[in-house]
């Protein structure tokens, strides 16, 4: 076949062709960046952890590889993954809420919007919160109200350090008031841990919104951002509608949120691991104060002259 | 109270029946007087018959309905009761971090001559009113207010008792660059480490996160007409139906009356409204809820500091339904 022919055989079974590339992107082979537009090969895409490698553009991750990307490997115990979501309002707007429930269950093969577990992060132990914007957008009911606050008792209990990793809309509308209570359920956990003068950490991945951003999200000794997520209480709409008048581009975006205080840094993605082992080290219990002195012996000099 | 009775009562569309009856009444008083004809017995009856029909009324309100009683502009707000309730009250001011949000009033005051911090959000009394209250929409500063009094008032043992009406939090740019989210989140986690007693009523709207930033207590109180809400019926129609003219499902789906809060375990108490709703006496609403808080804090007067922060933790632990399978 002449060039000119396979030219004419393209033309001719004309979509083919991008269909093809299509179904490649479907099968998972490529990756389109929804920033850049780059293809670019998943497998590398996936080691560069979702991040893409022409624009830096953080891509959506799920729970499963979240957790792959921080926890060292087969140290992860996943906790709580028999709690179940059930529909206690009877909840019904164009679908009914069991309904969506068990069709997001059977698509996600998740069982609510957060995975919780206790692992290791360069070898510290952790109590770690991975929040899943597939399910339902990441909304917060029950389910994810009693998994992240048990996450939380059990790292009081056992004197670790806790991160949870938001991705979420706001509190699920479906289960109405008890949803709004997991908010003031959650940030109760927190003071108690906090009170242990234990660590927490929140990772603020894109978008963090609503209700979260209004507990545990904002509550952290230390708060992470990844790059331009948005992260805001309402939403960018409502805002609009409240001011009548354009935004400002960078409004409720990670950098955003750091030039006015409320985020301490953005750590890329592909830092993230590192940035919170280095954290939670620079964090560890102090050693015994007797310990501190004997290494200080300058200091111990002195106050004996000054008591002197 | 706050309102001048030579005001014309505002009403809503379910009261229209009822505010006909009541103009015939008097109607019929009048031409009876001119004409001086006795018909006190016939009066007498409609005077029933009105009475009957307020009640069956306020009785059977959808929640659509009762949001609307919950949002009534002549509907007794924070400072109205501050003011029937106290022996004494002096309101404070500031976040100490360069803000007054008048959306948010507190102060210290005196009740039954005990010393006790109150606080909550308030809503204006006319167009002016509301426009520098902000309809009740606190700002962080707002909120960074009530925290700042509420730690005073945890320092010298005071009670704290917060009052809650507002559609939500304010959300404005302004509020997103002063961190809305973190001030109410930052309250949330706080109110739980405060050792004094804590009683929380909803008196009109409960709006969302707004509402729950100075919302965790060991008590939580609501009028009958109150609504709390996890996002306003419209929004949520908004959002689920994709119209906002679905409210009034929304509104039933939600959950957002008080006898539904109860059931779902998130209530205490429903305090009752006179017939017609607070606004229609707010004197005798101020009586009932003077002696629902006077009756909660001798109840937890009885608790040691400790046990009340058990306690109000494990209350807030407890709310949630789902499902525990074994495995």
């Amino acid at each position: 076949m002449s060039l000119f022919d396979w030219f004419a055989n393209r033309q001719k079974s004309g979509p083919a062709t991008p269909e093809g590339q299509e179904r490649e992107i479907a099968d998972g082979l490529w990756t389109k960046c929804e920033a850049c537009g780059a293809l670019t090969y998943t497998k590398d895409l996936r080691s560069n952890q979702m991040v893409c490698l022409e624009c830096d553009h953080h891509m959506r991750v799920y729970s499963d590889q979240r957790i792959s990307q921080l926890i060292d490997a087969n140290t992860w115990v996943a906790i709580d993954e028999n709690l179940h979501p059930v529909d206690p309002l009877k909840f019904r707007d164009r679908k009914s809420y069991s309904d969506r429930i068990r069709e997001t269950q059977e698509k996600t093969r998740l069982t609510d919007a957060v995975q919780t577990g206790i692992g290791q992060i360069e070898s510290l132990p952790l109590a770690l919160g991975v929040m899943d914007f597939r399910f339902m957008g990441g909304s917060m009911g029950s389910v994810v109200g009693e998994k992240l606050t048990r996450l939380i008792e059990r790292a009081t209990q056992q004197h670790i350090p806790v991160v949870i990793v938001c991705a979420s809309g706001g509190a699920r509308m479906q289960e109405g008031m008890l949803s709004l209570m997991q908010m003031a359920k959650i940030s109760g956990a927190l003071e108690r841990h906090q009170s242990h003068r234990l660590l927490y950490i929140p990772v603020l991945t894109h978008p963090t919104t609503g209700g979260v951003t209004a507990s545990f999200a904002m509550l952290g000794d230390i708060i992470l951002a990844e790059p331009k997520a948005t992260i805001g209480f309402a939403g960018r709409r409502v805002v609009e509608q409240t001011l009548r008048e354009k935004l400002p581009e960078d409004f409720q975006t990670s950098e955003y949120l750091l030039q006015h205080g409320f985020v301490d840094a953005i750590v890329p993605r592909t830092q993230l691991k590192r940035s919170l082992a280095q954290l939670i080290r620079l964090h560890q219990p102090a050693a015994p104060s007797s310990h501190l002195v004997s290494s200080f012996p300058a200091i111990k000099a002195l106050s004996k002259t000054a008591l002197d | 109270m706050a309102h001048s009775p030579d005001r014309r009562p505002i009403l809503l569309d379910f009261e229209k029946p009822l505010a006909e009856l009541e103009s015939r009444i008097i109607q019929i008083r009048e031409l009876a007087e001119e004409n001086e004809v006795d018909v006190s017995g016939e009066i007498r009856q409609l005077e029933e018959r009105a009475l009957q029909l307020r009640q069956e009324i306020f009785s059977s309100l959808s929640p659509l309905q009762r949001m609307q009683v919950a949002r009534h502009p002549r509907r007794p707000s924070t400072l109205d009761y501050i003011q029937a309730i106290c022996d004494e009250w002096m309101e404070l001011h500031g976040d100490r971090g360069g803000h007054d949000d008048p959306a948010v009033v507190g102060g210290v005051a005196s009740i039954n001559g005990r010393a006790v911090l109150m606080l909550g959000q308030q809503k204006g009394r006319d167009t002016k009113d509301n426009i520098t209250r902000n309809f009740g929409m606190a700002s962080p500063g707002g909120y960074r207010k009530a925290m700042r009094l509420m730690e005073h008032a945890d320092r010298f043992h005071m009670p704290i008792l917060t009052f809650i009406d507002t559609p939500g939090a304010y959300p404005g740019m302004s509020a997103e660059e002063l961190g809305q989210g973190e001030a109410i989140a930052y309250n949330l986690r706080e109110m739980f480490r405060l050792d004094v007693p804590i009683i929380c009523t909803v008196v009109g709207e409960g709006g969302s996160g707004g509402a729950l930033g100075i919302g965790v207590g060991d008590r939580l109180l609501m009028f009958e007409h109150s609504v709390y809400t996890v996002a306003t019926p419209e929004a949520c129609a908004a959002i689920l139906w994709k119209d906002s003219a679905k409210a009034n499902q929304a509104a039933e789906a939600l959950k957002i009356t008080a006898a539904d809060l109860k059931n779902l375990g998130i209530l205490d108490e429903i305090l009752a409204e006179p017939i017609g709703g607070a606004h229609s006496d707010p004197l005798k609403a101020a009586e009932t809820l003077k002696e629902a808080i006077l009756r909660n804090l001798a109840e937890l007067d009885q608790l040691t500091n400790q046990q009340r922060r058990e306690l109000r933790y494990q209350k807030f632990r407890s709310i949630g339904v789902f499902a525990e399978t074994t495995v």
